[in-house]
């Protein structure tokens, strides 16, 4: 593979004397470059830096170096400092080189620079008028290294000084300086985007620029400024799906080929840019499929480059809005990727695994058997990429095997996972295992979170599991505590000082013992013992003589802050009306509404302070908020990835100041004793087979013993296989339950079923003419039903005529206002959990265009709008006798941002068809 | 993102070092040893992708040196991985055959093609003749 010749150090004198491929090196490199080859030692290292570093220091001063000596003089530098010795005093010269040297030493002095120098080195502002020189220069070359150091290194208040050059090379015949220009200008607006607000039309120019470069530059700015709004470049899309196919179709010079792949670091630019454009809309999404089809269907060559290629676009399918036929193909591309024999591409296929099955977890469900070899590699990266993807894929079912599996690795366990513990006692245990493994490696916020989450409980629900803490907990200070990491002892301290009142039988006493035996122990770090003596300080009255010793022996602690704690103990122990009012019981008792602040927030509004804004409407202002409200849910894994595209960020478990975090404060404690789903297993042959639609009604084995009998059919399983197949079966429980995102396009696809339900309401008796009226309702949604009968009638006795009727009917026929409160819609949001997000059209023909789209809805829809609040809108209306469906829209920019929620998984997908049907046709 | 590319020798001796995100002169040395280390303790069977601190190395040994790079955790490694040896081909192009002695005695020149392909830590050029251009028209300065 390497064409790389290794010439051995054996191979060096001769080198030396002959100086082949460095002909013009001069006698001081040269030695160094020998005496570095020859280093055995750090101590050796450092004695020569130094003799080195001196040399050069008397010869910059020196008047007679010349600027080819001080080129030689530059790179010596560049290996101390590679090697890690300072060697600042050189770098005023590496300037001067730069300003004085002929064409190579310039460049070798740039390069200096750029090596040595930072961003806002006060050194640089020196190089700014020899940058100003070569811009200018008639010299290409010239041109060209100072285009390259502007966009390294350059002051970012002198950015005005050169902008003007350097937007001036964007229309140079060369394309070199082009492409450097464009790159330059990047480097500014990621620095100081301000300064290049006025040049995006140039941008443009870039963009379409016959060179296939200069075009390619452009991109990193165009990534860049997607990423940051996406919104504003659609009108884009259409031109980078051309410019894929170009290069898709060979249409670039050869010598952009890799490998005989056309360009392929560029596809993967391109790939990104279109997924940042496709994310969440569908019209955009379009545009593009037929390209990102074209390019998984030419990754066929097998070489990494293309799989490179192939792993980006997996990602935009599943990134942009879904298109079936697209992730089934993508889907089949991951598979090839994980049973690749090659161990990089496995990885790449973890990782793509990982995001995919946060859109589509049954996907797991296709490659079990691989994900349960990969937990056992014995290579590091794939086992930590393995859990990765387990902790993506957990759910109430499966929690306790993958957080096995977790602490068998080593502690990793996402506190996050915890909340589909199955009972109390496991999750304690579980979470005392990572304390006491994990220990001061955890994040700050896991303690933290578990705290909260303990706190946060009601009273009667969680007292259990406060009581199995308590109990826990005594029992393990009971035992060896010295190894115990200060994190667990905190968290400890804190739940005996809260929660040991709980426990009656457990002796008060025992318990001050326990912790002041804690404070004794040396490896009790100061912060710990300040949460010991907070805990003392709660556990009630009674116990004055233990609390007052203890007191006293704190009095001549050397630590001020425990002196402060003991005093403050004993004046409580001593006053129990003093310790009435400050330890109020369930101090966890929070004033939310801050109203103790209320005198200080009128004397502060009067002396012309800002009023308050709560933090979503502060967002908004940034328009920056994707959430209608800072309300959250707990909820599950599976339904989760199915409803929020939005990639939910998993693994940061969020800090506890911010509302999202909400999700921590409940055990999600349902389906606990459903342990085996249909999907427990799927035997491997199916692997390969798009997954199964079928309804849930399906088998429901209820032991282990029928799960492992469902996969008897395989050829002679061993019994580690069978170990393997009961571990998977184990892990995937749960993930094929509920609609995913395909069930649901396909319901869109179907004409109609015959699930309407119709009864006769009454039927008019008159002579000649009978008029009945039949009452439809839709149990399931459906974009349109096809309404077909036939009505039969006698005319005369014993002839029967037949009269069919057709008509069709779509899902807006059935749709009728839902009269709520804005209260009552509130209450309602939370109860629902499926979800859609999608951005409309907003129409802007009038003043004010919430009201102007929301009224256009309600007359096309009949929904309900109960409330206009400034830039956001509830609308809400409910299936004929059937589902609600709560809308919640919101002006972002030119578009609306809509989310809808319904207790029926499908309905928010009707409804948002036909609001953008409405507002289309509006 | 790219973060660093290093080159470095089977022993730990750095060849050539690259920063594009700043690191202190004095924790560099530290870095690249460890850097080192983790690469070198993984064996030949094991892929190419090592996670370190937090971020992720691409490492591709050649001979007895290891060019390595660090990268954020949005890159796309493989392609990295190819991009390392697609720097190796442009090298071996200029050198004719590169040797880890060739890039210690044209440190500067190894930089100034390292220039054309990495900036700012993007991939702004893979075009082999096209990175070559810049240099070669200097070398012919040079030697005029």
């Amino acid at each position: 593979m390497s064409d790389v010749v290794e010439k051995t150090l054996t191979a060096l004198p001769g080198l030396f004397e002959s100086q082949t491929g460095a002909a013009k090196i001069t006698n001081r490199l040269r030695q160094l470059i020998k005496s570095i080859t020859e280093l055995t030692s750090k101590h050796e290292e450092e004695n020569l830096i130094k003799r080195e570093l001196s040399a050069i220091k008397e010869q910059v001063s020196s008047p007679n170096t010349t600027m080819k000596q001080m080129r030689e003089i530059m790179v010596r530098a560049m290996y101390c400092e590679m090697l890690g010795y300072d060697a600042s005093f050189t770098y005023i010269h590496a300037i001067k080189l730069a300003q004085q040297g002929g064409v190579l030493e310039k460049r070798v002095g740039y390069l200096a620079v750029s090596l040595f120098l930072n961003e806002g080195h006060e050194l640089l502002l020196l190089l700014v008028n020899t940058v100003l020189k070569d811009l200018q220069s008639t010299n290409l070359i010239e041109v060209c290294m100072a285009l390259t150091v502007v966009a390294q290194v350059f002051p970012k208040d002198m950015i005005p000084a050169v902008l003007p050059l350097v937007e001036d090379k964007l229309s140079h015949p060369k394309e070199i300086i082009r492409r450097k220009a464009v790159l330059a200008l990047y480097k500014f607006y990621l620095i100081a985007p301000n300064q290049v607000q006025h040049i995006h039309a140039k941008f443009c120019k870039a963009l379409s620029d016959k060179d296939p470069g200069v075009m390619a530059s452009s991109l990193h700015i165009y990534l860049q400024l997607i990423r940051e709004s996406p919104d504003s470049y659609k009108d884009l899309t259409g031109s980078f799906v051309t410019i894929l196919k170009q290069v898709l179709g060979g249409k670039l010079p050869v010598d952009f080929n890799y490998h005989s792949v056309p360009a392929p670091w560029l596809q993967i630019q391109l790939l990104r840019i279109l997924s940042l454009l496709g994310k969440e809309d569908q019209s955009t999404s379009e545009l593009m499929y037929e390209v990102l089809d074209e390019s998984l269907r030419r990754a066929e060559m097998n070489h990494n480059i293309t799989y490179a290629i192939l792993y980006e676009c997996v990602k935009a399918v599943y990134t942009i809005h879904p298109k079936a036929e697209l992730l089934e193909k993508a889907a089949r591309c991951i598979g090839n990727f994980v049973l690749s024999p090659k161990i990089n591409l496995k990885y790449l296929g973890l990782k793509a695994l990982t995001y995919v099955v946060q859109h589509d977890a049954k996907l797991a469900l296709q490659h079990q058997m691989t994900i349960i070899e990969c937990l056992d590699h014995s290579d590091f990266t794939i086992k930590r990429e393995t859990l990765e993807l387990l902790f993506r894929i957990t759910n109430a079912q499966n929690v306790t095997v993958i957080v096995e599996k977790m602490l068998d690795f080593l502690c990793y366990v996402p506190i996050k996972t915890l909340t589909f513990a199955p009972d109390n006692s496991w999750f304690i245990q579980t979470m005392n295992d990572v304390f006491s493994i994990g220990g001061d490696l955890l994040q700050q916020d896991d303690p933290n979170n578990f705290l909260r989450l303990l706190a946060e409980g009601k009273p009667e629900e969680d007292d259990q599991l406060r009581l199995y803490a308590v109990e826990s907990y005594l029992t393990v200070l009971k035992g060896h505590t010295s190894h115990l990491p200060q994190c667990f002892l905190q968290v400890m301290s804190w739940v005996l000082g809260e929660y040991a009142h709980l426990q009656e039988s457990v002796d008060r006493r025992e318990v001050i013992r326990l912790l002041t035996q804690l404070l004794d122990q040396r490896s009790v770090s100061s912060e710990t013992r300040v949460w010991i003596l907070s805990a003392l300080t709660k556990i009630p009255e009674g116990q004055t003589d233990l609390i007052l010793d203890l007191a006293e022996s704190l009095s001549s602690s050397q630590d001020t802050v425990l002196r402060q704690q003991a005093q403050e103990l004993r004046h409580l122990s001593q006053d129990s009306q003093l310790r009435e009012w400050v330890l109020v019981e369930n101090s966890c008792a929070v004033d939310s509404s801050l109203s103790f602040l209320d005198g200080f927030v009128s004397e502060a509004l009067a002396a012309g302070a800002a009023p308050y804004k709560p933090p979503h409407q502060r967002q908004e202002e940034l328009s920056l908020n994707l959430e209608p409200y800072s309300f959250s849910l707990p909820v599950s894994l599976s339904s989760c990835s199915i409803t929020d595209r939005q990639s939910p960020t998993l693994l940061s478990v969020s800090s506890g100041l911010s509302g999202n975090s909400a999700e921590l404060s409940t055990l999600i404690l349902e389906g606990v004793k459903r342990v085996w789903g249909k999907d427990g297993y799927l035997p491997q042959k199916e692997a390969t087979a798009p997954p199964v639609d079928e309804p849930s009604a399906a088998v429901q084995p209820a032991s282990q013993q029928e799960a492992a009998e469902r996969i008897e059919p395989r050829p002679e399983p061993s019994t580690q296989n069978q170990d393997k197949q009961q571990l998977a079966s184990s892990l995937f429980v749960g993930l094929g339950v509920g609609s995913s995102v395909s069930l649901v396009r396909k319901l869109f696809y179907d004409g109609f079923t015959a699930s309407l339900r119709g009864n006769v309401m009454d039927c008019l008796e008159a002579r000649s003419t009978s008029v009945c009226h039949y009452a439809l309702l839709m149990d399931d949604p459906h974009t349109n039903v096809s309404l077909t009968g036939t009505v039969s009638y006698q005319t005369q006795p014993g002839h029967t005529n037949t009269l069919p009727f057709s008509g069709t009917l779509s899902t807006a026929d059935f749709i009728r206002p839902l009269v709520v409160t804005t209260e009552e819609y509130g209450k309602l949001w939370l109860s629902l959990s499926h979800d859609v997000k999608q951005n409309l059209k907003l129409l802007t023909d009038a003043g004010d265009p919430l009201r102007t789209t929301l009224n256009a809805l309600k007359d096309a829809l009949q929904l309900h709008v109960v409330d206009i609040i400034g830039s956001e809108g509830i609308v809400a209306c409910r299936l004929l006798s059937g589902a609600p469906c709560l809308l919640h829209c919101r002006v972002n920019g030119a578009a609306l941002a809509m989310w809808l929620r319904s207790p029926h998984p499908a309905l928010p997908d009707f409804i948002l068809y036909h609001c953008q049907r409405a507002l289309a046709h509006h | 993102m790219i973060k660093f590319l290093l080159m470095v020798n089977k022993q730990g001796q750095t060849r050539l070092s690259r920063y594009y995100e700043q690191v202190e002169l004095g924790k560099r040395a530290s870095l690249e040893a460890d850097v080192v280390r983790g690469c070198l303790a993984r064996r030949k069977e094991e892929c190419s992708f090592v996670e370190f601190k937090d971020y992720k190395l691409v490492y591709r040994q050649y001979a007895a040196l290891f060019i390595v790079v660090g990268i954020t955790e949005n890159e796309n490694e493989l392609s990295i991985y190819e991009l390392v040896h697609n720097f190796v081909e442009v090298l071996d192009k200029y050198f004719s055959r590169v040797s880890e002695l060739d890039i210690m005695f044209s440190l500067d020149k190894v930089h100034i093609i390292l220039d054309e392909m990495i900036l700012n830590g993007h991939i702004v050029e893979t075009n082999k003749t096209r990175i070559l251009a810049p240099l070669l028209a200097l070398d012919k300065m040079a030697e005029s």
